[in-house]
């Protein structure tokens, strides 16, 4: 609409196209070098992938809570990386029962399926209770009002799992049905990372047929749509808000559960950056889209642990591992200046 | 709005409930046991009780406040013995629950101790709950006898208890202030003498008292002068003021101006993020990157280590250092302004947060450390010097300080006044009515965005300087949100808003050591409370006031809920 008011400061757009040159620059430059040194084998690189795919499947899940949440209440929900620590933390006391008790070590599979109840429940009713109590009262609030609430949710949330549970890391059990490794063609997969891969994989179905074959599925995408028309068809917006945020939290649940199985530990400051980081992927993706968060999720994930050793080994850059995360913001920064509207973004802007 | 329905004794009880909720929260995330050693009267009652007491006093008094209006002053008896009781009954059962379910195995802090330390001293068992709920009771009546009174004398007590209990809280600092006799018939080791705490109250509730009876009459009083007068009353007032503030440190000692530094440091970042959030509209949580700028600058052109920096730049002086310092905050201000400004509303939010976040990696990463010491940091920052002076101790560094809040409380004063301060504020409202006025929107904004970062850079420098050494810990995103928090507490875009902010939230939990591992957990709630029962602030600005409450209504100014159109797609 004020296209033609922007046309005035080019030198903005020019300063963008420069920083963005000169980072792709960087980046083919990078690759390159690294590429033809050889310093790295096409199982690493195999291995490499692999690896990005299983993180990027957690960030996936996560990133599925806060497109849903954005596309319902158009609100980024900061404290959604909480609603995956207490999940995480709701598994880890599950497992650790099982784990004493044996159970874990003779019925490993019906043990993860607890787990993943265990975990949902609990980050479904944080997130519910998020909502009803922070969340509702503000919807007609100006805009920077949820948000601030939602920084508060995300350090009270926080805080309180410090309290409850201590400062600490604690490890979470070890499921030796999943410890070890696979050998598909010429990778080695870690058998946690299939079991990573397999949930991830079902998960996804459920919550695509939840939202597009159920009666629920279709008050959520009205109430997305335009809450008051939806609330004249007689959908109970308040409900299906609240719905919306209890499968937000499931799926950050089942997150938590693939977390502690990978990277094996829990502590009460954990949510915070896997949060940033699935925010990344659901901008990346196209906020508001469910595919759109997956997707970017997995891409995220490669880039992530790809990049460091592909672009910042090759520019010389010592122990780039150290800029894993730098990698990761730098990706959200860009696609904000670039392309706001994420890769998935833009045919839905056509239809809505 | 619904109409009214009589409040009945189940509205009672929830609100009761709530405030069990709230007490069973404080017990298990470690207040209770916590302050329990802190006492407010010594060998009588302990923060932790008062604590507890007040989770089955607040809902009381609230529920027998409206149980009055329909119920009569026995309604009001009953609706607040309800709420009491219920409050406490959620503690009895949660000291009763804590052994036979092995609540410790989850979490950390249910101990026997807290057992001990909810239920009455020298009870156990099933008989101390039941002295627990009696307990409740009694405090319920005696919140609903409390609305009996009339409504001034009811104000001034509830003022009274709450002076007393923050008075003997604040022991170390008014113990320095107060002449020691009169220290010593008030406070004993641990907490308040009975006597002093009753003389204490009576005399805070009298002066409460007579303060809200005078109040209008002064106002009236200052309505009918001659504006001359008037003028001259302001001008003897702020005199007078200044005049307190540079006696302070003489007045505090050194612990206390170290507080009042750290407050100094908050506030001068506080009034810069104030002009970017609260004058602009624009929330940037990635403000602590300025702030690491400012220090890191002065850090690094200052210090003696960093062979390879020294090899390039040779080492300067803190006043040398300062001025560059502020120039780079601004700089970077300005060119981390010019992409982020691109985005609006929640997405610069998290862009700013990104940069933040990026900043501090690079700052931590071996790949910058000849220039930025990596993990390790840097020491050896210079200290300010002059006039055969050097500023070393907490006393001397609050003067620099106090200076430059009073620039910053000049410059932005003077700012929100200007035609620059109407357009931000116009920008605030709406982006688009603004462009269309023909507002030169990168230009403002990039203003604000560097008027922010120059304060910040400045606060970063003295900071540094005052630490002389630097870890990049310090700089985490916990500080913006820190900064945030002051202004949201104060009263976005309020000046006095920022300073009555800073020393609520980072005054008070370093002179209350024992808050102070709790400080993140209630910075959460508190900025959840604001938002949702006083979005103003403790210290409003004016213009934001009648802005938030007519925003109340279903809102005019924003139409578009996600405020991204332009940029982004429409969600699903």
């Amino acid at each position: 609409m004020f296209s033609n008011l922007r046309r005035k400061y080019d030198f903005t757009d020019y300063i963008l196209w420069f920083i963005g040159a000169t980072l792709l620059v960087a980046i083919l430059y990078g690759s390159y070098v690294t590429l033809s040194s050889g310093k790295y084998t096409t199982e690493q690189w195999l291995n490499f992938i692999v690896f990005g795919l299983a993180q990027g499947g957690i960030y996936a899940l996560i990133a599925l809570g806060y497109t849903m949440v954005y596309g319902i209440l158009g609100m980024i929900n900061f404290a959604h990386g909480e609603f995956f620590m207490f999940g995480t933390f709701g598994a880890f006391f599950v497992a650790e029962a099982l784990a004493i008790s044996g159970f874990l070590e003779s019925n490993p599979l019906l043990s993860i399926i607890i787990m993943l109840a265990a975990a949902m429940s609990v980050s479904a009713m944080v997130a519910m209770l998020s909502e009803r109590i922070a969340y509702r009262p503000l919807r007609r609030a100006p805009r920077l009002v949820p948000l601030i609430t939602a920084i508060g949710v995300s350090y009270f949330l926080q805080y309180t799992a410090r309290g409850f549970f201590g400062s600490g890391v604690e490890a979470f059990p070890n499921v030796p049905a999943l410890a070890g490794s696979i050998a598909v063609g010429p990778i080695t997969m870690q058998r946690s990372q299939i079991a990573v891969f397999a949930a991830t994989g079902i998960l996804l179905l459920l919550l695509w047929l939840i939202v597009s074959k159920t009666k629920i599925g279709r008050a959520i995408r009205a109430v997305a749509e335009d809450k008051d028309a939806a609330a004249l068809m007689g959908v109970d917006v308040d409900r299906t808000i609240s719905i919306t945020f209890a499968l937000g939290g499931i799926m950050a649940g089942a997150a938590g559960v693939m977390y502690g199985l990978v990277f094996r530990q829990v502590a009460f400051y954990m949510g915070f950056v896997p949060g940033l980081k699935a925010f990344t992927a659901a901008v990346l993706g196209g906020i508001g889209n469910l595919a759109g968060a997956v997707l970017g999720g997995l891409i995220l994930g490669v880039i992530e642990s790809v990049g460091p050793s592909l672009f910042l080994d090759g520019i010389g850059i010592p122990s780039p591992h150290q800029l894993k995360d730098g990698i990761a913001f730098t990706v959200l920064v860009l696609i904000l200046i670039f392309r706001p509207s994420g890769i998935l973004g833009e045919r839905l802007s056509k239809r809505a | 709005m619904r109409t009214e329905r009589p409040f009945t004794l189940v509205d009672a009880a929830k609100l009761g409930l709530y405030g069990g909720i709230a007490a069973v929260l404080i017990s298990l995330v470690g207040m209770v046991d916590a302050f329990a050693k802190k006492d407010i009267i010594a060998g009588v009652v302990s923060m932790s009780q008062v604590l507890l007491g007040a989770m089955a006093f607040t809902p009381a008094l609230f529920a027998a406040t409206r149980a009055l209006r329909n119920g009569g002053k026995g309604g009001a008896l009953a609706a607040g013995a309800v709420a009491g009781a219920v409050a406490a009954l959620l503690v009895a059962l949660l000291a009763l629950s804590i052994a036979p379910l092995n609540l410790r195995a989850i979490f950390v802090n249910a101990t026997p101790k807290l057992v001990n330390e909810l239920l009455p001293v020298g009870s156990e068992g099933l008989m101390g709950a039941t002295i627990l709920v009696v307990a409740g009771i009694v405090v319920g009546l005696l919140a609903a006898l409390l609305t009996w009174l009339p409504a001034t004398l009811r104000r001034s007590t509830l003022i009274s208890l709450g002076a007393v209990t923050l008075i003997a809280l604040l022991k170390d600092v008014f113990s320095v202030i107060i002449p020691t006799d009169v220290g010593r018939f008030v406070y004993k080791s641990n907490g308040l003498s009975v006597e002093g705490a009753v003389v204490l109250f009576i005399t805070i509730l009298v002066i409460a008292y007579l303060w809200q009876i005078l109040q209008p009459r002064l106002n009236r009083a200052v309505d009918r002068m001659p504006e001359s007068r008037r003028r001259v009353l302001s001008f003897v007032a702020t005199v007078g003021l200044l005049a307190l503030l540079f006696a302070l440190p003489v007045l505090l000692g050194s612990y206390l101006s170290e507080v009042a530094d750290l407050v100094g440091f908050y506030i001068v970042m506080a009034l810069g993020l104030n002009v970017v959030v609260g004058f602009a509209g624009l929330l940037d949580l990635g403000y602590v990157a300025f702030f690491a700028i400012g220090a890191y600058t002065m850090a690094v052109l200052t210090t003696p280590e960093l062979p390879l920096v020294r090899s390039f730049i040779p080492q300067l002086s803190f006043w040398a250092a300062l001025p560059i310092s502020v120039l780079m905050a601004l700089l970077a201000g300005v060119f981390l302004g010019v992409p982020v400004l691109k985005t609006r509303g929640d997405y610069l939010a998290i862009i700013t947060l990104g940069f933040g976040e990026i900043i501090r990696l690079l700052v931590l990463s071996d790949a910058l450390k000849p220039v930025m010491g990596g993990a390790q940091g840097v020491t050896g920052i210079a200290r300010p010097e002059g006039f055969g002076m050097r500023a070393d101790s907490p006393q001397e560094f609050y003067y620099l300080i106090l200076i430059s809040i009073l620039i910053a409380w000049f410059v932005t004063s003077r700012l929100k006044k200007s035609r620059l301060g109407r357009a931000w504020m116009a920008i605030r409202e709406d982006e688009d009515v603004a462009a269309a006025m023909s507002i030169n929107l990168v230009g403002y904004k990039l203003a604000a965005f560097a008027t922010g970062a120059t304060l910040a850079g400045l606060s970063g420098a003295f900071f540094g300087s005052k630490l002389g050494s630097m870890v990049p810990a310090s700089f985490n995103v916990l500080v913006s949100i820190n900064v945030l928090a002051v202004l949201i507490v104060g009263g976005m875009g309020s000046l006095p808003g920022v300073v009555v902010g800073a020393i609520a939230l980072i005054g008070l939990p370093e002179l209350l050591r024992e808050f102070n591992e709790f400080r993140w957990w209630v910075y959460g709630a508190v900025l959840v409370m604001m938002m949702l029962y006083r979005p103003e602030g403790l210290w409003p600005d004016a213009t934001r006031e009648r802005e938030l409450l007519e925003d109340k209504e279903p809102n005019v100014i924003d139409e578009d809920p996600t405020g991204l159109a332009e940029d982004a797609t429409v969600p699903t």
